[in-house]
């Protein structure tokens, strides 16, 4: 069991959960994910590591609600448990040779951008993070992101925070403007990671994108999140989840993404009624 | 007669009977160890009873439903007690095989059971998923006219017994222990060609004090485990999934390997002694190095399996529908799918599935995908006779309506527009010369290129060596396709003190060969713990 220690509402739809992981908080580097399972019936779901204190032990983990296990760990309560959380999986970003990078973040992206320009900035190297949103309502971790680099821009695509844009055009801005980056790390949305990968590309800028595909195990055993990246197929699980975003197969992942929304919406659909029924059963008494 | 199924055999079985019930007779009167033994000379193995087809298709309750003691007993007398025993030799880990048919056919199931467990600590599983035919009851002389001894079948007997009257074999140990006669008798014998067992006896109260992690939880590391805490070895499993057994949980389906079995097999390990950490994936949370130093193990055992699955390698291979086995057994077995949404985790099999392989994972995954409601073909290069899958796995997926389609291989999957597959296209094969594995080579047919329909697509051709734990040892030799390099006879790896065993040596095989490897690992061990 993983007791949970402290939960916040970052906006409507993220949620930021601190989960008591001793070992897991010793371990982990920027990049790198959880396998969790809330209870016996849950399922796994992969999520990336927002933060560690090992002093503490504890892990912290941002997610949106979008999904049956992210909704009910949203009702979730400082003092309840995690039933499983295996981790730290993945290979961790590989910042090697870097000189200047720049971080890109798309919406809950920027949970997982933060730890890897918290890296940088630790390490003394130059970081600029890019951060994208729906609008200002939805701008999270600005402050803390802001700590741990050195130019901050946060974009919203209807202007709402005063820069109107998406990340790729802020990101362009400033390689127009002479930002000599070496490195490129994007993390959001695949939509957002191939078009700043379309960016980069005729600069030849070295760009790395945090692939996070359907996972079952996160050992390397299901296939599931296999990415067509160049001619072969790779696991996000033990081969990522960063890869070279100028070679992956952004719209094969797009399409695989889906295949399961489906189902999502069924199990959503099945739990929220399990738990109005034990809500009925609460007031009863 | 209680028999279950209708079988030509009923007219012998019934004169088995007779015999059997002689053989009680002998027993009831006090004379349970001299007296004359009445062979059963009924050709072949006593049926037993299964689900039908058309009722199992719509459930996953396991397919074998078991023998009664009556059965077990009949069954167990056709043994002709050889002397030279050729069926322990055929056992990877040695099972005194004559000895456990003579005491349940005596009628003593709770010592055969005792019995069976002093060399195999887990008899529910290997008596359900070992290949017997090319095993023990490949060489047993009563195959030479007529069929083996069921001695698959009998195993999962005694050890499904043993399970159901736990008082009274914890009785008897207490009985065995404190030294009568017939104890003395069952342990000699018991002990007899078994000098390991021995060993480790002798050697475990010196060995108390030292601590081995073993990684991962399968078979292999189960039984090299059961095997150390036996020598009074501390043994701690890490395994990096939320549930202990490797592909016995993961892998292999419920209707042939019911869970809570695998759970109780598993639970007489741990009253053992051994302990596991589970969500421990070794390599990321814990280095090698790092148990053999800060964390204070005097030896690792790694047996991770071969897990890795194989891709196709065909054009559309990156479609939605298209997917391998170890998804579709993962969710189901792991994670409990098919009672989706009871289970949160989500399986679709599709109405037209194709499963690609001949081997006991494509007829696990064509047989899962059939219970969860497609019309499932199987698709496999080669011909029936070079099919790798064992006998009955092939006749169960028949029984179950299951449509193969040999020497033929897919070319390419076919978008429905929508980025779903939706068809599949095939070439026919023929058989040329034998190759290195003396099976004859499958040649694709100029011009046979042909469709069928296929809206799910699960490929079962094979795995690879998970390279997640090998990569992060210092100095661990590994072969070009990242099998670890290990001594056959003791799992001895480059870098001393760590071992390892099961299909992350051999690439992928089989549970009771990891066993067997596990339990030669536990004995080197020991050794190796010995000698300081």
């Amino acid at each position: 069991m993983y007791p949970i220690k402290d939960v916040v509402d970052l906006n409507d739809e993220v949620v930021r959960m601190v989960v008591e992981a001793p070992a897991i908080s010793k371990k982990v580097k920027p990049g790198q994910f959880i396998m969790l399972r809330i209870d016996e019936q849950g399922e796994r779901i992969p999520l990336t590591v927002n933060d560690a204190n090992p002093e503490q032990g504890t892990i912290t983990l941002v997610f949106q609600k979008v999904g049956a296990t992210t909704r009910q760990m949203g009702m979730m309560t400082a003092g309840q448990s995690i039933r499983d959380v295996a981790g730290p999986l993945g290979k961790p970003t590989d910042f090697s040779g870097a000189h200047h990078v720049c971080v890109i973040g798309g919406g809950l992206g920027t949970a997982i951008a933060y730890p890897q320009a918290k890296w940088l900035h630790d390490h003394h190297i130059p970081v600029d993070v890019i951060t994208g949103f729906r609008t200002e309502d939805l701008i999270i971790l600005a402050d803390e992101v802001s700590q741990v680099c050195d130019t901050s821009i946060v974009m919203t695509d209807d202007g709402s925070n005063g820069h109107k844009g998406l990340v790729t055009a802020a990101l362009q801005e400033r390689i127009d403007a002479g930002a000599a980056y070496d490195l490129v790390v994007a993390v959001g949305p695949l939509i957002m990671m191939k078009f700043v990968a379309k960016t980069t590309a005729p600069y030849h800028i070295k760009t790395l994108v945090s692939m996070n595909p359907l996972m079952i195990d996160g050992t390397g055993m299901c296939g599931g999140c296999r990415v067509r990246v160049g001619d072969h197929y790779l696991h996000a699980c033990i081969d990522g989840p960063d890869f070279d975003g100028h070679q992956v197969d952004f719209d094969e992942a797009m399409r695989r993404s889906t295949q399961y929304r489906s189902f999502e919406r069924q199990a959503e659909d099945h739990r929220c009624r399990l738990l109005d029924q034990l809500e009925t059963v609460g007031e009863g008494r | 007669m209680s028999m279950h199924t209708s079988d030509q055999s009923q007219h012998t079985v019934a004169q088995g009977n007779v015999a059997s019930a002689q053989a009680v007779a002998q027993t009831s009167k006090g004379t349970p160890r001299t007296g004359k033994r009445v062979i059963n000379r009924q050709k072949e193995k006593t049926p037993m009873a299964e689900q039908n087809p058309a009722t199992r298709t719509g459930n996953f309750r396991e397919v074998g439903l078991g023998y009664t003691l009556e059965q077990a007993r009949h069954e167990a007398s056709r043994c002709l007690q050889c002397k030279n025993a050729p069926c322990v030799g055929g056992c990877p880990v040695g099972v005194n095989i004559p000895r456990f048919l003579k005491l349940l056919a005596e009628g003593s199931p709770i010592d055969a059971y005792l019995s069976v467990k002093e060399t195999n600590a887990l008899p529910a599983i290997c008596g359900r998923v070992c290949p017997q035919e090319t095993q023990c009851e490949g060489v047993c002389r009563r195959g030479r006219a007529g069929e083996p001894v069921a001695i698959g079948r009998l195993e999962r007997f005694v050890a499904d017994w043993g399970a159901a009257h736990r008082a009274q074999v914890v009785a008897r140990r207490k009985e065995l222990a404190q030294s009568d006669t017939r104890a003395d008798e069952v342990t000699d014998s018991i002990c007899e060609g078994n000098t390991d067992t021995l060993h480790s006896r002798n050697a475990c109260r010196d060995l108390s004090s030292c601590r081995v992690a073993l990684v991962g939880s399968g078979p292999a590391s189960l039984t090299c485990a059961g095997e150390l805490a036996r020598a009074g070895v501390q043994a701690t499993v890490f395994e990096a999934l939320h549930t202990a057994g490797g592909v016995l949980s993961y892998g292999i389906p419920e209707f042939r390997l019911p869970k809570d079995l695998v759970a109780r097999e598993i639970s007489y390990i741990k009253d053992q002694g051994v302990t596991f950490e589970f969500n421990a994936v070794v390599g990321k949370l814990y280095d090698v190095d790092e148990l053999l130093g800060s964390m204070g193990f005097d030896a690792i055992f790694i047996g991770t399996g071969a897990g890795v699955p194989r891709y196709l390698g065909i054009p559309g291979e990156g479609l939605n529908g298209v997917s391998v086995a170890n998804e579709l057994l993962e969710r189901v077995n792991l994670m409990k799918a098919y009672r989706f949404p009871d289970y949160a985790t989500p399986v679709y099999a599709g109405s037209h599935c194709v499963v690609v392989g001949g081997g006991n994972v494509a007829m696990d995954a064509a047989r899962t995908a059939r219970r969860l409601g497609s019309d499932v073909t199987v698709v496999y290069r080669r011909g029936r006779e070079e099919m790798p899958a064992r006998d009955e796995e092939i006749r169960h997926a028949e029984q179950e309506g299951i449509t193969f389609d040999l020497l033929n291989n897919p070319t390419r999957a076919i978008d429905d527009g929508n980025g779903w597959i939706s068809e599949l296209e095939c070439i026919r094969m023929e058989l040329g010369e034998p190759d290195a594995s003396g099976r004859r080579r499958p040649q694709p047919i100029a011009g046979s290129e042909h469709r069928m329909p296929c809206d799910m697509l699960i490929s079962a051709i094979g795995s690879r060596i998970n390279p997640l734990v090998p990569q992060t040892v210092a100095g661990l030799e590994v072969t070009d396709r990242g099998a670890i390099v290990a001594d056959e006879q003791t799992g001895a790896t480059s870098v001393p003190g760590v071992y390892a065993g099961g299909d992350d040596v051999s690439g992928a095989a089989t549970v009771i060969l990891a066993m067997g490897a596990g339990k030669r690992s536990a004995h080197a061990i020991i050794d190796y713990l010995s000698r300081g």
